[in-house]
């Protein structure tokens, strides 16, 4: 399903306009991004939990040449499911 | 951060562009539309695909021997399929190089 396809969807459960569907979704993006972007989270009951894990820096290899890199610590966003939500799709 | 005040920024962020009479009911309603629509389609096993945002989907796991790390218990997994969210290239980008 593409964005437009989601628009469309959203606006006819919602018994909203199209319109108005794609900036309520543009909201919910919006907002999951600023949330992420400050290092908070945001837990949405029954669907999960958007958060930022941090990732160690750790010793690589380039695969080409087999030599050793270092790769830098890094931050990068994650969602985890909520048990609810995990039961439903088994 | 939870549900209420990503309502309360929807309903704030709507009347803002002119629509007046959208009230915070029509807010929940709409952010839980939203939410359902991404879990229904997950649940079909469809993909919901947000550019610059990411991607939700079902991803199936392989039944694999695992190990219990607090006996060293050998455990048998079963083959499951979870919800997941692939970050968007853009995000990804935004939170790391900020």
């Amino acid at each position: 399903m593409t964005k437009a396809d989601f628009i469309a969807k959203v606006a006819a459960k919602a018994k909203i306009s199209k319109a108005m569907s794609e900036k309520a979704i543009n909201c919910f993006v919006d907002v999951v991004k600023d949330v992420l972007k400050k290092g908070d989270r945001l837990s949405l009951v029954g669907f999960g939990t958007f958060g930022v894990a941090r990732r160690k820096a750790r010793n690589g290899r380039n695969p080409q040449t087999g030599k050793p890199i270092k790769i830098p610590a890094k931050k990068v966003p994650k969602f985890s499911a909520s048990p609810s939500f995990r039961k439903l799709v088994k | 951060m939870n549900k209420i005040d990503i309502i309360n920024k929807l309903q704030e962020t709507i009347q803002a562009a002119g629509n007046k009479n959208f009230n915070q009911k029509l807010a929940k309603t709409t952010v839980d539309t939203i939410i359902d629509s991404i879990k229904d389609a997950i649940t079909k096993g469809e993909r919901v695909e947000i550019r610059g945002f990411g991607s939700f989907s079902l991803r199936k796991y392989k039944a694999y021997k695992g190990r219990n790390p607090k006996s060293g218990e050998v455990v048998y997994v079963e083959p499951k399929k979870l919800p997941y969210f692939k970050v968007g290239k853009e995000l990804k980008d935004m939170i790391w190089k900020g």
